[in-house]
Order: C-alpha cells, then structure tokens, then sequence
C-alpha cells in the first residue's frame, strides 16, 4: 500500500500542504512559463531558446556558476574548517560575515564588487598592474558569483564537520596516518555528500543569480550578457515567447544538474548511513 | 613487549584525571584497567596510546621512553567504544588503512596486503565480508573490524576502551571469549578499560583497580575478589552486603551481627561480607526472609535483621529449602573483609 500504518502524525496534512504550496509557487509558474513557450510553437522556441546569443549567455552563466561554486567549494571548506575547529578573536565577526551575502541586496553587492574592481579602482589598481582584468569579462561574472555562493558552502558543511567523530581520525592516527594523510583519506572523503550539496546550492544559486551580476558583467551581447538578463532584455521588448524560450531551456539543464547531483549524493549517503 | 608507567600525572583544567599512576604490564599479558566512570581509567590508556600526553610522569615500551611520542608512532593498535570506523571505505579497505598508508619501502604490496587482510578477517570470523561497508554490519561485526583493523599493523600493544560498552549482553559475552581466544592466538600484550568488574575478572590476567585517579589495587582476578585492599576494592569487586558497626577484642559488631575481625584495631569500622558468607545456624542472629528468586543453581534471598539491616544473600539449591519467604531464619557469617571506618 502506498501509505503505511504508522505512529508518526501528520503525514496527510503535511503532504497535502505541501503539495499545494510546491504547485501554487512553483510547479504551475513554471508551467506557465512553458506554456507561454510553447506558444509560439516549436520552430520559434528552438530559433529563441537557442539562437547564437542565447547560447553565449548559457555558456556564461553556466560556465561562470560553475567556477564560482567550484572556487566556493575549495574556499567555503576552508571557511567552515576554520570556524568549527578553531577559537579564535572576532570568530563571532568573521561568523557573520560568512551570512552577509544572504541578506545584503544583491545590487549593492554588484555596485561594491564593480567599485573595487574596475580598472583604475581600488584593487582594479593592482590587477591592472598584473595585466588582469577583473570586471566586465567572465572573470568579473565568477567573481560575483563567488560572493554570493560562498555561504552555501559555509553553512552545509558546518554541521557535518561539527558531527565528524574526533576517534575516526584518532583511529587513522593511531594506525600510523599522518596528519595530511589522515585529511586526505579519512576526513575530506566523509564530508563527500555534504560538500556536493553547497556546491550544488552556490551553483544552483549563481545560474539565477542576476542582481549583482549585472553590475561588474558588462552586460555586452554575445560577450558578457548572462542569460537571466536576456530574459529580461526579451521581456522588455515584449518577447515573451522567447524570453519563456530561454526560460525553459535553462529550468532544464539546472534541472538536469541538480538531478543528477542528487543522485550522487543518495548513492553517496547509503554508503555512509 | 613490556609497558612501565611511572608516576604519571593528568589534569584536565582544574580537573584531576590521574594522580600519579604507576603500573607494569608484562609481555603478552592481558590487563584489564577497571574502575567507575570518572576514575582516570580512560585517560591513562589514551596516555599509553599516545591520543593524550601526561602533564607529569613517563610512560615507556620496554626501554624506549614514548612518554611524549605521537600516536602513529608509537605502534599501538587501539579500538574505540564506538567502533571509529572508515564509513567510506569497505571493510577490507578499513583492514587495510594501517598498511596503505604506510611509505616507500615500509608499504607491503598489494598483493601482500589482501592477504593480510583475508588473514585477519579470517581470525575475527568475518571472512567474505571484506566487501561490505560498515553501515552494512551489526555492532559485534563493526567492533570485529576495529579490532581487525588494529591488528592489521602488528602494534606492540593493543588497546581497547571499553571494547563491548555499546553492545548488547548476548554480543558482549561471545566477543569476550573471543578477545581472549584472539589474544592467545596473537600474543600482543593487550590492555582494555572496563567499568564492568564481571567482564575484568572474566577476561583478564591481572586487573588493576583504579578510583580518583589513583590505582586502589593490581593483581589477578582472584587476589583483588578474594583479598582486596581496600573498602574501594571490596565494595567495588563482587557483591558485598556493606555493614557499618565497631570492632572490639578482634570481633566486627554491627546490631545483631558480629564476625571475626582479626588483626583490627578497635573502633568504628565497615564490613564487607559477600552473599555467600551467610550460613544457617541455631545460635545466630535472626532475619526476616522477605523473597527468594531462584536463578539457575542459585537462590538469592533478600532479607532483613530485627535492626532493619538489609541482607543480600545467595544459597545453593540445596539450601534454598531452608529460606522460606515470610519466615524467619538464624544466620551467623562465616567471613567478612573488616577495615577500620
């Protein structure tokens, strides 16, 4: 049967709920946007919803997503290792600065971020001097987005790292592990799953991301336009089949990812549980 | 390989854990540290595995002062109350873990690594199970791999806290037989921490008694049940009714009870007599039978003197006619461990 006798409440009410909260904010917006493409029928979703601009601007979200959650993934663990395992002074200050990308409006987070980056600005100075240009280019996108993924990362390993058992890397100790070894093989590797989940958030968080984005990107056609923002040219030029075009064809592939990442990490925890 | 600890010292903050500890333990022997939570019993294991460093004292492996020496270096294998276990990594690949990391020229090969492997879980009786993940074994498995996994590396000693702890009482007795048939097959001298005296004296060579971080007695299993040395011992060892009462001219009094005291100087006293001391006779003093279970070949019987002292007595089989629930039965007490209060 497909619901089981069982001690545990609610299961009715709680499904329902959310049910009909997942299909009201979620599943039929989205099927609108389908629908909407859909309306200007199939020849004309593939001539928006891949046309040589769209493509570009795929290219550079997604691309951009990538790298920021990757860099995320390397400097949130440090974070996170940082803030469970050690006191230090201001830990409280640097704590909270790990959650400020979550609360600040992600516009003023463009217009810092542009500020210190620009050539001729502040760290734009030091940049320019190494011939790298860090705003109005992939770099500048990523840089972004490294910003506001950062906690993702930070906070899904947290609690992970807290749990680590300290016996599990004293058993690697006492069986002769050095301590880079004992990092390697023994505590990186369980924190696997947790660590796929920030990543997939930040990333996940930066193919939507448009706000901050479109300060320091340049927004130039072709070279530096994201794709939420094409949408959004598209729908003020009242294309609304083709900016429904893009829509779709992004819900995709983030669907797709993200599946895929869950996949992984149910394998994952079934080893681990 | 012999382990001598001289007068070791540990405090953590203002909290004393061991109060100058010292202890031989002879090559091959098997050790049990034993003691209530809270003794240093723990702590002074961590301190010969090298996982915690004394603040006073040395710790050395036959002539080799490790007082200060790592864990990885000090070639011990210890097992963990909650198994520590790689979850990641199969059962084999935990086996494995004290050889693979190993470098250079000191690291076997592959092939003679598997054999190693196959070798030990053979010895645990986990043979064919080296593919399984952790998350896939009961507790006494998981306990088995541990205890595996830290053989693996040939240690010098094996050190196991509180090693059956977390299993249940069926599981806890046959890996108890185990680790003794295990510790014979291997010869590594073997210390293991316990607060369960039934499991010390069962399993142990010698038992050293720890309380308030100080060791209140070390010797066999018979010698710390049949003469502890102190109050701590006796009421801590075996069942032991507790009677507080005076000694005069050599004899224990307390209400109606009195027992030989050799040797004690008059004044207040504490007397400590197992179940099995109490025998039936005409003279003796009375006791009101309250009830009697029957366990095996036992009766235990609990009864109560006209001075409201409570008794805690066992008989044979045989005996049990003699204690009737509701009646009334004359007792005297054959022997009794008497230390001055």
């Amino acid at each position: 049967m497909f619901r089981r006798r069982s001690a545990i409440p609610g299961f009715g009410l709680t499904l329902g709920i959310t049910l009909t909260l997942l299909s009201v904010v979620v599943l039929i917006p989205l099927s609108a946007v389908a629908l909407k493409a859909a309306g200007i029928g199939w020849d004309g979703f593939v001539a928006a919803g891949f046309s040589e601009r769209a493509m570009r601007a795929y290219r550079l979200s997604f691309g951009a997503a990538f790298a920021a959650a990757a860099i995320n993934g390397v400097f949130g663990m440090i974070t996170a290792w940082a803030l469970v395992r050690y006191q230090f002074p201001g830990k409280t200050v640097l704590n909270a600065l790990v959650d400020l990308p979550f609360a600040l409006p992600t516009a003023v987070a463009g217009i810092a971020l542009v500020t210190l980056y620009q050539p001729g600005n502040l760290l734009g100075v030091w940049l320019d001097a190494l011939h790298i240009k860090a705003a109005f280019n992939f770099t500048g996108v990523t840089i972004a987005l490294t910003f506001i993924g950062l906690p993702f990362v930070v906070r899904t390993l947290e609690p992970i790292m807290r749990d680590l058992a300290a016996d599990v890397e004293e058993a690697a100790a006492s069986l002769g592990a050095s301590r880079w070894q004992t990092v390697m093989r023994v505590v990186l590797p369980s924190l696997g799953p947790a660590w796929l989940t920030g990543f997939a958030l930040a990333f996940a968080r930066g193919v939507g991301e448009y706000g901050s984005v479109i300060f320091i990107a340049g927004n130039l056609p072709f070279k530096t336009e994201i794709a939420p923002l094409l949408i959004v040219i598209q729908l003020e030029q009242y294309e609304y089949g083709a900016a429904a075009s893009i829509a779709v064809v992004m819900l995709l592939v983030s669907f797709a990812m993200l599946f895929v990442i869950n996949a992984i990490q149910a394998y994952a925890r079934r080893l681990a549980a | 390989m012999t382990i001598s600890i001289r007068q070791v010292e540990k405090s953590f903050g203002r909290y004393p854990a061991l109060g100058g500890v010292s202890l031989e333990i002879k090559d091959g022997e098997l050790l049990a540290l034993l003691g209530p939570s809270g003794s240093g019993k723990t702590t002074l294991l961590r301190a010969i595995a090298g996982l915690e460093f004394p603040d006073k004292g040395q710790i050395a492996f036959d002539a080799q002062d490790v007082t200060f020496a790592g864990a990885a270096e000090r070639g011990v294998g210890f097992v963990f109350q909650q198994y520590a276990l790689f979850k990641h990594m199969t059962v084999a690949r935990n086996v494995a873990f004290g050889l693979d990391v190993r470098k250079g020229k000191a690291k076997p090969s592959k092939a003679a690594i598997a054999a190693r492997v196959e070798e030990l879980l053979n010895l645990v009786e986990l043979g064919g199970l080296g593919k399984r993940y952790p998350s896939q074994l009961s507790g006494g498995q998981r306990q088995r791999v541990a205890l595996a996994r830290a053989l693996a590396v040939n240690p010098r000693v094996l050190l196991l806290d509180e090693p059956f702890g977390a299993l249940d009482a069926t599981v806890r007795k046959s890996l108890r037989k185990e680790l003794r048939r295990i510790h014979d097959a291997t010869g590594v001298t073997t210390i293991f921490v316990t607060h369960d005296q039934e499991e010390a004296l069962e399993l142990a060579d010698r038992v050293a008694i720890l309380n308030h971080g100080v060791i209140e007695q070390v010797g066999t299993p018979a010698e710390v049940h049949d003469a502890p040395a102190s109050p701590f011992v006796c009421g801590f060892v075996g069942e032991a009714n507790r009677f507080e009462g005076e000694v005069s001219g050599g004899v224990f009094r307390a209400g109606g009870i009195g027992v030989a005291a050799p040797g004690v100087a008059d004044g207040k006293a504490v007397a400590f007599v197992r179940p099995h001391e109490f025998v039936i006779a005409p003279a003796g003093f009375g006791a009101h039978i309250q009830r009697v279970t029957l366990q095996g070949p036992l009766a235990h019987v609990e009864a109560v003197t006209s001075d409201g002292i409570r008794l805690q007595i066992v008989a044979s089989r045989a005996d049990a006619a003699n204690y009737a629930a509701g009646a009334t039965a004359n007792l005297t007490v054959r022997a009794a461990h008497v230390y001055p209060a």
